[in-house]
């Protein structure tokens, strides 16, 4: 230590800090390009992503496209208590959160199931060629399904003949006309469209499981049971507490894609869910600011959600998203 | 390795009722399928008795030969075809160079740009706003609107940064040593290493443009704009027949209903991707782990 490094000379700081910002600017002028090529991606997201952040605004205002969002007078919370008091809200509440349950309880521990029993296939072509057609549904559009559901359920269709011929019932139905088969027809379709897919994930997790473990376990005798539940499970089980999180945080989301093609408006009654009433209110209806604030009660609830779902799976199991 | 070991008799109980397990679920998945492509190659009329599960009763590709004739359904094929092709290229070129920028170390502000994109991953400003916005840009019934507003994915760019890192340096370096610029380097040296996550990202991109019916359905009103996939949606989902019908050329063979066109249509939009997709599939699986590496 010396004096000098203990009182600086004001004119040398200052010499070093403009060398130091010629260098900064040096080393910025030879990246510009990669500048460029990351501020194009930083205006895109600018544009595309906190815009529509910025335009959420129009939630509190009351806004119509005859003035410009800015000068739309505010509304304050009006919109949001429209809403909580809207005759609709009981039952697209009802119907979101009661096809989401359902999806979660029968859909998220079907595809481990599956991953676990594809995974004690010995047969590496078999097993290779399960996954290939197992994957096939996910790549299929809900546009293309519901025209296969609407071919299967038809009057004449496979399940009306097959329930016909074994005496169940005595007349055709109209499945899609039906409010009561709604949410049956909406889970097992989601299942059969996204059952392989979802398990690649677990898939990829057991690849990753050391041999040595199962060896092991052989020597001391477990039977193939044990070696799942004792072995795989285990080491499987962060995966699934990642999915399970991002699952619970969707729970206010229905698929909407899936939602929009089998609805109509019969079976109105069981399928208007919280995404769907947005569009409809919004698009259809036009009614901007309605719709965004609604939008926006489903953000901050499925927001709450991710954040409660995180918190206690890193309670129960040391395994979080962030 | 495994230790050799005879299996007991449960074990191989077990795995033949796993195999069999398997072969039904199979089943399950490419009936539902098949079925609709049996009824589609019937003859339309014989088809509306139905009880047609295993083969065609009356063979006949009179359904398909007017799909193909059908002005209004080939311009819309025509439209899927170019909104995937032109939304790919520029959604993997573009999601791609940020990436790069990003994957490099001493990049200024690097923090900052991944902060901004990664709060796109949790909040969003919802379906209305984002209208808005399109309208405002003077995207409505524009082809524009297929490509601009997806060719970029902060979620895609993850997946191309964990790639990108494990690139190493010493490729680049030298070429930066022989002169070239970051864009050449893009281009000619990073690109061509990283095919495989291209391969994924891409198929994952291809196909989501391929059976995306929502962003022609509420951006376009223009029919001669509109993607098969939202052309099919208003036949199926509203179910109203009108438009198919308008579809079929004057002078239609007889055995050709509108049930029996739509599922031909449907047949066509799909046959692209049930072919193209297990040739691909080696590439994606990989792509996926690496995505899921990173969470």
């Amino acid at each position: 230590m010396n004096a000098n490094a203990e009182a600086p000379n004001p004119a040398a700081v200052r010499a070093f800090g403009s060398e130091r910002r010629k260098k900064w600017l040096r080393k910025l002028y030879r990246q510009r390009y990669l500048q460029l090529m990351a501020l194009l991606g930083v205006a895109w997201m600018v544009v595309f992503n906190y815009i529509p952040m910025y335009g959420i605004l129009i939630a509190f205002k009351d806004y119509d496209i005859i003035l410009p969002m800015s000068q739309a007078p505010w509304a304050g919370l009006e919109h949001f208590k429209e809403f909580l008091t809207d005759d609709n809200l009981g039952n697209v509440i009802r119907n979101t959160l009661g096809m989401s349950l359902i999806k979660l309880i029968v859909g998220f521990p079907l595809p481990i199931l599956f991953a676990l029993l594809l995974n004690e296939i010995r047969s590496a072509r078999f097993k290779k060629s399960i996954q290939t057609i197992s994957y096939l549904p996910h790549f299929l559009s809900w546009v293309i399904l519901g025209g296969i559901l609407a071919t299967w359920l038809a009057d004449v269709g496979i399940v009306n003949k097959i329930l016909l011929a074994l005496g169940f019932i005595d007349t055709p139905i109209s499945y899609l006309a039906e409010p009561r088969y709604f949410w049956t027809i909406v889970v097992t379709s989601d299942i059969w469209k996204e059952l392989g897919w979802s398990a690649i994930i677990y898939l990829a997790a057991m690849s990753s499981v050391s041999p040595e473990l199962y060896e092991a376990a052989t020597i001391d005798g477990a039977g193939r049971f044990q070696k799942m539940r004792s072995i795989t499970l285990p080491c499987i089980k962060g995966t699934i507490a990642i999915l399970f999180i991002l699952a619970v945080s969707g729970l206010l989301n229905s698929n909407f894609d899936q939602i929009l093609v089998l609805r109509n408006s019969l079976n109105e009654s069981a399928s208007s869910v919280i995404d769907v009433y947005v569009y409809q209110t919004g698009i259809a209806d036009g009614r901007y600011s309605y719709s965004t604030a609604v939008g926006l009660i489903k953000s901050v609830i499925a927001l709450g959600l991710l954040l409660g779902a995180n918190y206690v799976t890193k309670k129960l199991n040391d395994t979080s998203l962030f | 390795m495994f230790i050799l070991k005879r299996r007991t008799p449960g074990e191989a109980a077990f795995d033949w009722a796993n195999g069999v397990l398997m072969l039904v679920i199979c089943f399950l998945t490419l009936y539902p399928i098949w079925y609709v492509v049996v009824n589609a190659f019937n003859d339309g009329t014989d088809g509306m008795r139905g009880g047609i599960y295993w083969w065609p009763r009356q063979f006949s590709l009179d359904s398909f030969r007017t799909v193909f004739q059908s002005s209004g359904i080939m311009t819309a094929m025509g439209i899927t075809v170019a909104k995937t092709v032109v939304g790919t290229v520029v959604h993997v070129l573009f999601t791609a160079m940020v990436a790069y920028a990003l994957s490099r170390g001493e990049l200024i502000g690097r923090k900052l740009y991944m902060l901004i994109g990664t709060i796109t991953m949790f909040f969003g400003g919802g379906l209305i706003p984002t209208y808005l916005l399109i309208r405002d840009l003077g995207m409505l019934d524009h082809f524009i609107v297929y490509i601009v507003p997806a060719m970029f994915s902060f979620f895609d760019l993850i997946i191309f940064l964990t790639f990108f890192r494990d690139i190493p340096d010493g490729l680049t370096e030298a070429a930066e040593i022989d002169g070239a610029g970051d864009f050449t380097i893009f281009l000619r040296i990073v690109i061509p290493v990283s095919m495989p996550v291209v391969a994924t990202i891409a198929l994952f991109h291809g196909v989501y443009q391929w059976n995306d019916y929502f962003t022609g359905m509420i951006y376009i009103n223009e029919t001669d704009l509109q993607p098969i996939q939202t052309y099919l949606y208003r036949v199926v989902a509203q179910a109203s027949s009108n438009q198919m019908i308008a579809a079929m050329p004057s002078g239609v063979a007889v055995g050709v209903t509108s049930q029996s066109l739509k599922l031909a249509t449907m047949v066509v939009t799909t046959a692209p991707i049930v072919i193209v997709y297990p040739f691909l599939q080696k590439y994606f699986v990989k792509g996926f782990m690496i995505g899921s590496l990173k969470g």
